[in-house]
């Protein structure tokens, strides 16, 4: 056990904090309206000018080639200087993954350096109307065309499909193959002939949902990501990804319970011994969630696959959010209803349990791969 | 930064664990709720004193293992997960190191790592004494004050309690002999009995979850396994989610205490916190997963669950120790807002 920092460690996060205290631009107005996504494209290119945008991607893609360890120290560092969202997200912490274990040498050259340039914005499309959960369900289909691939069908609850330039998602290419095979990744620019994307609110009000139609949309065989049928299988790497800890790291957990702590401080009379054992909770799980991540840190560095583990992440990480905020709302007490970062915030916990397959299908895989529960 | 337990770490575990397997399977238990439980105890002692666990904190040359509190984490999880029927924690992470440290006792010390004493310790003062019914030895609290009390021959008053085979009696009024520990001692003796149940709460709820599971793998109704149905999934899954955090936080709190680090008494008291909430969950889940034979004590799943309830509650509450988690982070104390916002408030 050693829970202590290299020098190295020490000094690169020095590095990320005197950055960051002077750089991180305070009172960016939402990032999931039109907007505010292009004030945050300026953020975004100013840490990528600085090389703070994808630190753990290699240099010749505009990364610092930071461990696993630094990682979690830049984020940790981000969130405490108070970063706002990163709108690429979708991109560099979904789509990149994908791309580094299955592209090409082409694909990587092509769109990493784009992606980390926040030249390229990339959204998700998995979720159809018929498929939610049901990944497997999809029924958008590719049909093969000389050099190419012609796609029909419609995605949705695409997150900032708006504003995004480039879509990634499953598109079903073997029609008579049953669910899980017959499926293949696909890379679709959103300026291509026959895509139509209609932006529409979230619960929060803001234009961060759209759903994206697809008619006679021709996309070349480069488009292929990972092979033509085993869309399931690199789509399972993107999940892991966006269920553990790459998307949701601990320091953004940690900084809000350090909000939240400050929120209780400056407000005395509103701490009640409800809110004030609220308080004591989300602590306490905003560091049980960052120490489970630095002993699986400790294992994907030793060679340990976290595999369905991830769900345990998940599932921790949504849930502490949520009451994290319904604490911060007990507080704030009448003024809750005001239209503001912590009851914006609390809305958007609510999606915490429901992206990335919902707690329940995480509580079935717990149940079914963790502790060996029989499927039927 | 290695935030894992080493190969040596795991080793221990593993030895400890296949020493109780055989040593103290569930009819070990059992007995101690007994009159007859004695022999099966004493037995027992003297293998966990030839394993070493018994003296793991003591320098190696003194004849201990030379153990931190990181390595006695794992060592405990397993005392847990068996619910040895003896006072291995207070004897092993609190006595030991504070005799040691006290630099007095030493002919009692000795007597404890080789087994020839058992003793058992209680710092919060309640007036209850888990363990003096099989004890030679106890550690008490008057004031600041720690006292050893010798037992042997002492006419003690048993209570009943949940967990029948705590051999629990009330605190005898004797005065004993003084042990040697300044303020901060005293605190380091509390915070390890803390620690110390942490981790057998930790290997409790792994063993009743692992009843559960096995238990709902096999049973069928509806013509499938009880374990297949999504409900019964998510309960368990559940467990498992919480049973999961606490084990880095648990460590966490070795790694503090060990390192003598001023935040120690913080991380010591979310481990204990988090692990007490665990035990209530575990003993709920666990009893419904199992349905009717869960509700009963012929079944050995109750053995694991009582004496959850009684590290629950022991060593600290949780409410005692969130308390103090909230006092690191400098809330502000709790405000009484029953009064409606016109009148003074009360």
């Amino acid at each position: 056990m050693d829970l202590t920092w290299s020098p190295a460690e020490e000094a690169f996060r020095a590095e990320a904090r005197a950055w960051l205290e002077a750089n991180v631009p305070t009172g960016l107005p939402s990032g999931d309206t039109r907007e505010g996504f292009a004030a945050h494209l300026q953020w975004e290119k100013k840490l990528f000018a600085d090389r703070w945008a994808v630190v753990s991607w290699p240099e010749r893609y505009g990364g610092r080639d930071a461990s696993l360890w630094e990682w979690l120290i830049f984020e940790e560092e981000y969130y405490r200087a108070g970063g706002p969202q990163r709108v690429t997200q979708n991109g560099i912490f979904l789509l990149a993954p994908t791309v580094f274990a299955f592209g090409t040498p082409e694909q990587q050259d092509e769109i990493l350096p784009r992606m980390a340039a926040a030249e390229q914005l990339w959204c998700q499309g998995w979720s159809e109307p018929g498929a939610g959960s049901d990944l497997a369900g999809i029924s958008s289909r590719a049909d093969k065309v000389d050099g190419g691939w012609r796609i029909n069908g419609q995605k949705t609850w695409t997150t900032r499909g708006a504003f995004s330039t480039h879509l990634f998602g499953l598109f079903r290419t073997d029609p008579e193959a049953s669910r899980h095979a017959g499926l293949t990744y696909l890379l679709v620019p959103l300026d291509t002939p026959g895509v139509t994307v209609r932006g529409f609110g979230r619960l929060d009000g803001d234009e961060g949902f759209a759903e994206v139609f697809f008619d006679d949309v021709v996309v070349p065989d480069s488009a292929v990501l990972g092979g033509v049928g085993q869309g399931w299988s690199v789509a399972m790497a993107t999940t892991g990804s966006e269920r553990g800890l790459t998307l949701r790291s601990p320091g953004r957990f940690l900084a809000a319970a350090e909000r939240l702590r400050r929120l209780a401080v400056e407000r005395p009379d509103a701490v009640t011994a409800t809110a004030r054992d609220g308080i004591v909770e989300a602590h306490l799980r905003a560091e049980a969630y960052q120490l489970f991540t630095l002993a699986q840190v400790t294992g994907i560095v030793e060679g340990r696959s976290p595999g369905a583990e991830s769900s345990l992440n998940k599932l921790y990480w949504s849930e502490l959010d949520i009451a994290l905020h319904e604490t911060a709302l007990e507080l704030l007490g009448p003024e809750a209803e005001l239209d503001g970062p912590w009851s914006r915030g609390h809305m958007f916990t609510l999606s915490g349990p429901i992206y990335a397959g919902t707690n329940e299908i995480q509580r079935s895989i717990v149940a079914e791969r963790l502790l060996g529960l029989p499927r039927k | 930064m290695r935030f894992a337990l080493t190969a040596e770490q795991l080793e221990l575990g593993s030895a400890v664990r296949d020493l109780l397997t055989g040593a103290c399977p569930p009819e070990v238990v059992r007995d101690a709720w007994g009159a007859d439980g004695e022999k099966s105890r004493v037995a027992l002692w003297r293998q966990l004193a030839d394993l070493g666990l018994l003296g793991a904190m003591l320098p190696e040359e003194h004849g201990g293992l030379g153990l931190t509190e990181v390595d006695l984490v794992p060592l405990m999880v397993e005392v847990g997960r068996a619910a040895v029927p003896l006072p291995v924690a207070e004897t092993a992470a609190v006595l030991v190191p504070l005799l040691h440290e006290a630099g007095d006792g030493d002919a009692v010390l000795l007597a404890l790592v080789a087994g020839d004493l058992v003793a058992t310790a209680e710092l919060e003062g309640t007036g209850l004494l888990p363990w003096a019914g099989c004890s030679d030895r106890a550690l008490v609290r008057r004031g600041t004050e720690l006292r050893l009390l010798d037992l042997t021959g002492v006419p003690l008053e048993p209570v009943a309690t949940v967990d029948g085979s705590r051999a629990a009696t009330r605190t005898p009024d004797l005065d004993g002999t003084a042990v040697n520990a300044d303020p901060a001692a005293l605190e380091r003796a509390w915070l390890r009995g803390a620690l110390a149940a942490a981790a057998q709460l930790v290997g409790l709820a792994q063993r009743q979850l692992d009843l559960a599971v096995s238990h709902t793998r096999d049973r069928r109704q509806f013509g499938v396994p009880v374990g297949s149905q999504q409900a019964v999934k998510h309960m368990l899954a559940n467990l498992l989610l919480e049973l999961r955090f606490c084990v880095p936080v648990v460590q966490r709190a070795a790694v503090s205490l060990a390192a003598g680090s001023p935040e120690a008494r913080a991380h010591v008291a979310a481990a204990k916190a988090m692990t007490s909430r665990l035990a209530e969950r575990a003993g709920r889940t666990t009893i419904q997963a199992h349905g009717a034979i869960g509700y009963t004590v012929e079944y050995d799943l109750h053995l694991y669950v009582k004496r959850s309830w009684a590290l629950a509650g022991s060593w600290g509450s949780a409410a005692r120790h969130r308390a103090v988690v909230a006092d690191s982070l400098g809330l502000p104390p709790a405000v009484d807002p029953s009064a409606l916002p016109w009148e003074a408030a009360r």
